[in-house]
C-alpha cells in the first residue's frame, strides 16, 4: 500500500461486489473483500470455527497456502510483507489455531511489519462460556497489535477488512487481527465494500514539519562529526534513493541497525555497517563519538545504545520518526521530528541545499577520516578454528558472495543471525529479512517461503541455526509440496550457540542445556529427504562453495544444506548486556584503542 | 512525581476501557482514578484518568494513549483552571448519643444524608479529593461501616469545549473523505 492511500481502502471495488442487493454469507464477504483490498495470498490452516470461510476461498482467486502450524502461516505473511511491501495475510481458526499465531504477531509488531491476521471465533452466543476451542484472542493480542477487532455481524466484514489492511499498511506500520464469529460468518448480509475509511482516531503524520527540517539543516552543516543513523522506518518507506541521495550530498557517514540492512549499500564508502551489540567498531564509534545523530526511523533500542546513560554522550539528537511515541522514548531528542522516513529525506535533501547555495558547507572529512582510521584497524572478521573444522562466518561470507545482493536472505534467531547480518553484503533494501526486536527463534523457514512466495523470482536463502530450524522446520513440508523452493543453509554448531556463547563468557563455561547434539539427531540430510526436500551436508571449508553452487543449482525443490561448523566460534564485536558502546570489545579481552584518535 | 489529570475522549466502542487500562499497566503506569461514561455526542465517551508520574513518562503515555485507534483526543487538566470533583458514599455508625454530631459534620462539610438505619447513616458527598479526605477524617471517629468512592470527573473551566472541536474535526475527515 502507499502512502497517498491515507483516506481510500486499498485496492478497487471490483464492478459485480458493488451489485445493489447481493446476499452473501459472511464467508463469502470476507472472501470478497480479501479480494477487494487486493490480497493475493492467504497463508493459513482451517479448523471449526474459521471453516465456512474456508468454503468460498475454494473458489476464489486467493492463492491459499495450506501450512504446517499456524506459527509458520504467520512468519511467512510477515516474510511476504517484508519482501514485497505489501500486507500479508494468515488465517487460522479459534482457541489453539489463534493462539499459535501470537508469536508471529508480536513479532510483526515489534518490528512494524504489515500483516493481517484473521481468526475463527466460537459463535457469538458461545463467546465467554468456556466453550470448545474458545480463547479471547482479541485480549490476547491487544498488547502485540497496532489494533483489532472482533466481529459479530456480517454486515460489518467489508468495512472491518478495509479498516484492517488500512491500519497494517499505513503509518508506522504493523498487524491488525481480525476475529470473527461463526456465526457471523454463516450469516447472510448484504456486500458493500466501504468507498472511503473514516478512522477519526487514526490519522498518520507523514509530513515533516519544515521549521524541524529546516533546524535540522543547520545542525548538519555546522555539525562536526554527524552520522546518520538509519533504522528500519527507512526499509519500509521505500526512501532508500532518498537516503543515498542524502549521504552523497552532505558526505556524512552511514549506519544501519539490523532492521535496516540494504537500506544503504554497504559497497558504499560512506557505510560503516551496522551499529549495536555486534556491530562493527566503526559502526559503534559512529555514533558514540559524534555530535550530531541523525536518527531515522530507528528507535534507540538497547541493543543498539547499550548502557543508554553513556550512549553517545556528545550527540546532540535529531529524531525523525512516523510515530512520534518512539521520539524521546529512550534518548531525549533536541529535535524530533514527525514524518514518514521519505518524506523527512526528501525535504532534507531540499533544506541541506538551500544551506549550501548559501555558502555554509559542513566539513566532515577529518571526521570521515577518523572512522576510515577506525574500519581499517578494526574491520570484521575471525580466525578460522585452529582444529581444521568449518568456520560459521566463512560458509556465510561464501554464500552471500556466490548467491549475491540479488537474492533475498533471511535469518532466525543467535549468532547465525548476527553473522548473517555482518558477513552477507547487502546492496538492496528489503533483501535481508529477520526477527529484530522480539528475537523470534524460528523465523528463518516460514519468513523464506512467505518471502519466496511474494518474489518467485528471488532467489531466496533461509539462514538458521540446527536450533531455530528446529522449531519450524515443519514447514519444508509446506514448501515441498507447494512449488516454494527456498533454500536453507543450517549453521550447524549442533548447540545453542549464543546462549553457549554468553554461557563461554559469562558463566565460566558451564555449559548447561545448550548441547543439541544436532549433528546426530536429527540427520538434517535425511529429514530434507523425508520432507521431498534435497539434503546437502558440508564439512570442511574446500567443499563450500561446490555446495553452494550445487544448492544454487536446484530449483525444483527446496534445498536443506547441513552445514556442520566449529561449535566454539562466537561473534564478535561485542558490547556485553548492560555495558557501555564505549566497552565494545573487538574481540576476547580486545578493547578497541579509538581514543587515540584527537577528535 | 506529580499528579496528573487527564481527559480521554474515545470511540464507544466495546474492549475500549480494557485497551486503555492495559496500556497504562504493560507501561508500568499505575492509575490512581478513572471514571468513563458517555459525553454529550453519540458514540463518544470520556474518560477521566488520575495518574501519578513525571512529566517525561507522562507524554510517552499520552503518545502511546493516542496511538490506540479508538482514542480521538487527550486533554491534560490543570487543576487550577479545571473543576474536579469525585463522589462518595459512606455508612457511619451513628446511634442516638452520636448522631446529632455526624449531622453536624455533613452541614459543615455540605454533604447530604441519603439514608437512615437506627444506628447508622449513609452521607453522600462530592467535591474534590482534598475536601473529601478531610471529611472521612471527621467521620472516622464515629465508626466508618463501609465506604465506596467515585472515580474524578472533571472538566475545564470557561466557554471552550474539548468534544466540540474533536466532533467538528471528525466531521471534517468524514467530508474530505466522502
Amino acid at each position: 500500500m502507499s502512502e497517498s492511500s491515507a483516506t481510500e481502502p486499498a485496492g478497487s471495488a471490483s464492478p459485480d461486489a458493488q451489485l445493489p442487493g447481493a446476499q452473501l454469507s459472511g464467508a463469502e464477504s470476507l472472501v470478497r473483500a480479501l479480494e477487494d483490498v487486493g490480497a493475493e495470498t492467504v497463508f493459513g490452516i482451517p479448523g471449526g470455527a474459521i471453516l465456512p470461510a474456508y468454503d468460498p476461498l475454494f473458489d476464489s482467486s486467493l492463492r491459499h497456502i495450506l501450512v504446517r502450524h499456524e506459527q509458520g502461516a504467520g512468519h511467512a505473511a510477515e516474510g511476504y510483507a517484508m519482501a514485497t511491501g505489501r500486507v500479508g495475510v494468515c488465517m487460522a481458526t479459534s482457541g489453539p489455531g489463534a493462539t499459535n499465531l501470537v508469536t508471529a504477531i508480536a513479532n510483526a509488531y515489534m518490528d512494524s511489519t504489515p500483516i493481517v491476521a484473521i481468526t475463527g471465533q466460537v459463535p457469538s452466543a458461545s463467546i465467554g462460556t468456556d466453550a470448545f476451542q474458545e480463547a479471547d484472542i482479541r485480549g490476547i493480542t491487544m498488547p502485540i497489535t497496532k489494533h483489532n477487532y472482533l466481529v459479530t455481524d456480517p454486515t460489518l466484514i467489508p468495512q472491518t477488512i478495509a479498516e484492517a489492511f488500512h491500519i497494517a499498511g499505513t503509518g508506522r506500520r504493523g498487524p491488525v487481527l481480525v476475529d470473527i464469529s461463526k456465526d457471523a460468518l454463516q450469516a447472510t448480509s448484504s456486500y458493500e465494500w466501504p468507498e472511503s475509511i473514516d478512522l477519526p482516531g487514526y490519522r498518520p503524520v507523514l509530513k515533516p514539519h519544515s521549521k524541524q527540517v529546516r533546524e535540522t539543516a543547520r545542525l548538519i552543516v555546522e555539525a562536526r562529526r554527524p552520522v546518520l543513523y538509519v533504522g528500519g522506518g527507512v526499509q519500509a518507506a521505500g526512501a532508500s534513493t532518498d537516503l543515498l541521495r542524502l549521504a552523497e550530498l552532505t558526505g556524512i557517514p552511514v549506519v544501519t541497525t539490523l532492521m535496516a540492512r540494504g537500506a544503504f549499500p554497504d559497497s558504499h564508502p560512506l557505510h560503516m555497517g551496522m551499529p549495536g551489540m555486534h556491530g562493527t567498531v566503526a559502526a559503534v564509534g559512529a555514533l558514540q563519538k559524534s555530535d550530531l545523530i541523525l536518527a531515522l526511523g530507528a528507535r534507540f533500542d538497547d541493543r543498539v545504545t547499550g548502557r543508554l546513560d553513556t550512549f553517545a554522550p556528545g550527540a546532540t539528537v535529531v529524531h525523525a520518526d512516523i510515530d512520534p511515541a518512539e521520539i524521546s522514548k529512550n534518548r531525549v531528542a533536541d529535535v524530533p521530528i514527525v514524518g514518514d522516513a521519505k518524506e523527512v529525506i526528501a525535504e532534507l535533501v531540499g533544506a541541506v541545499r538551500a544551506e549550501h547555495e548559501a555558502g555554509r558547507v559542513g566539513d566532515f572529512a577529518a571526521w570521515r577520516d577518523t572512522l576510515e582510521r577506525m574500519r581499517s584497524t578494526y574491520p570484521l572478521g575471525y580466525t578460522p578454528p585452529s582444529d581444521g573444522e568449518l568456520a560459521p562466518q566463512y560458509v556465510i561470507e561464501r554464500l552471500g558472495a556466490i548467491s549475491g545482493p540479488e537474492a533475498v536472505y533471511t535469518a532466525g534467531v543467535g549468532q547465525h543471525q548476527m553473522w548473517a547480518a555482518q558477513f552477507v553484503k547487502y546492496e538492496q533494501p528489503r533483501t535481508w529479512l529477520n526477527s529484530g526486536g522480539l528475537g523470534t527463534m524460528g523465523f528463518a523457514v516460514p519468513a523464506a517461503m512467505g518471502a519466496k512466495v511474494g518474489r518467485p523470482d528471488a532467489t531466496v536463502w533461509a539462514i538458521d541455526g540446527d536450533g531455530s530450524f528446529q522449531m519450524t522446520n515443519q514447514e519444508l513440508a509446506t514448501c515441498a509440496i507447494n512449488d516454494i523452493p527456498i533454500k536453507i543453509a543450517i549453521i550447524n554448531n549442533s548447540s545453542l550457540g549464543m546462549v553457549r556463547q554468553w554461557q563461554t563468557l559469562f558463566y565460566n563455561e558451564r555449559y548447561s542445556n545448550t548441547d543439541l547434539h544436532s549433528v546426530r539427531i536429527p540427520d538434517f540430510v535425511t529429514l530434507a529427504d523425508a520432507y521431498g526436500a534435497a539434503g546437502l551436508r558440508c564439512e570442511t571449508a574446500a567443499d563450500v562453495d561446490a555446495t553452494i553452487e550445487k544448492a544454487m543449482e536446484i530449483n525444483d525443490r527446496p534445498v536443506v544444506v547441513d552445514f556442520v561448523v566449529h561449535k566454539d566460534a562466537m561473534v564478535w564485536p561485542m558490547v556485553a548486556a548492560g555495558t557501555g558502546n564505549d566497552e565494545i570489545k573487538y574481540a576476547r579481552d580486545m578493547a578497541p584503542d579509538w581514543d587515540k584518535d584527537e577528535l | 512525581m506529580t499528579r496528573h489529570t487527564l481527559s480521554v475522549l474515545v470511540e464507544d466502542q466495546p474492549g475500549v476501557l480494557a485497551r486503555i487500562a492495559s496500556l497504562f499497566s504493560r507501561r508500568g503506569f499505575n492509575i490512581e482514578s478513572l471514571a468513563v461514561g458517555p459525553t454529550e455526542h453519540a458514540g463518544m465517551s470520556r474518560m477521566t484518568i488520575a495518574v501519578n508520574v513525571d512529566q517525561l513518562p507522562l507524554e510517552q503515555v499520552t503518545k502511546q494513549l493516542n496511538k490506540l485507534v479508538n482514542v480521538l483526543k487527550i486533554v491534560e487538566l490543570d487543576p487550577e483552571t479545571s473543576i474536579q470533583r469525585e463522589l462518595i458514599l459512606v455508612k457511619v455508625r451513628a446511634d442516638a448519643h452520636v448522631r446529632s454530631q455526624v449531622l453536624e459534620t455533613v452541614t459543615l462539610f455540605r454533604a447530604k444524608v441519603v439514608d437512615v438505619a437506627s444506628d447508622s447513616l449513609v452521607i453522600e458527598a462530592t467535591g474534590n479529593a482534598d475536601k473529601l479526605d478531610a471529611l472521612l477524617r471527621v467521620l472516622e471517629p464515629f465508626g466508618v461501616k463501609e465506604l465506596v468512592q467515585s472515580g474524578m470527573v472533571a472538566v475545564g473551566r470557561g466557554t471552550r469545549s474539548i468534544t466540540d472541536r474533536t466532533v467538528r474535526s471528525a466531521e471534517r475527515t468524514a467530508e474530505r473523505s466522502a
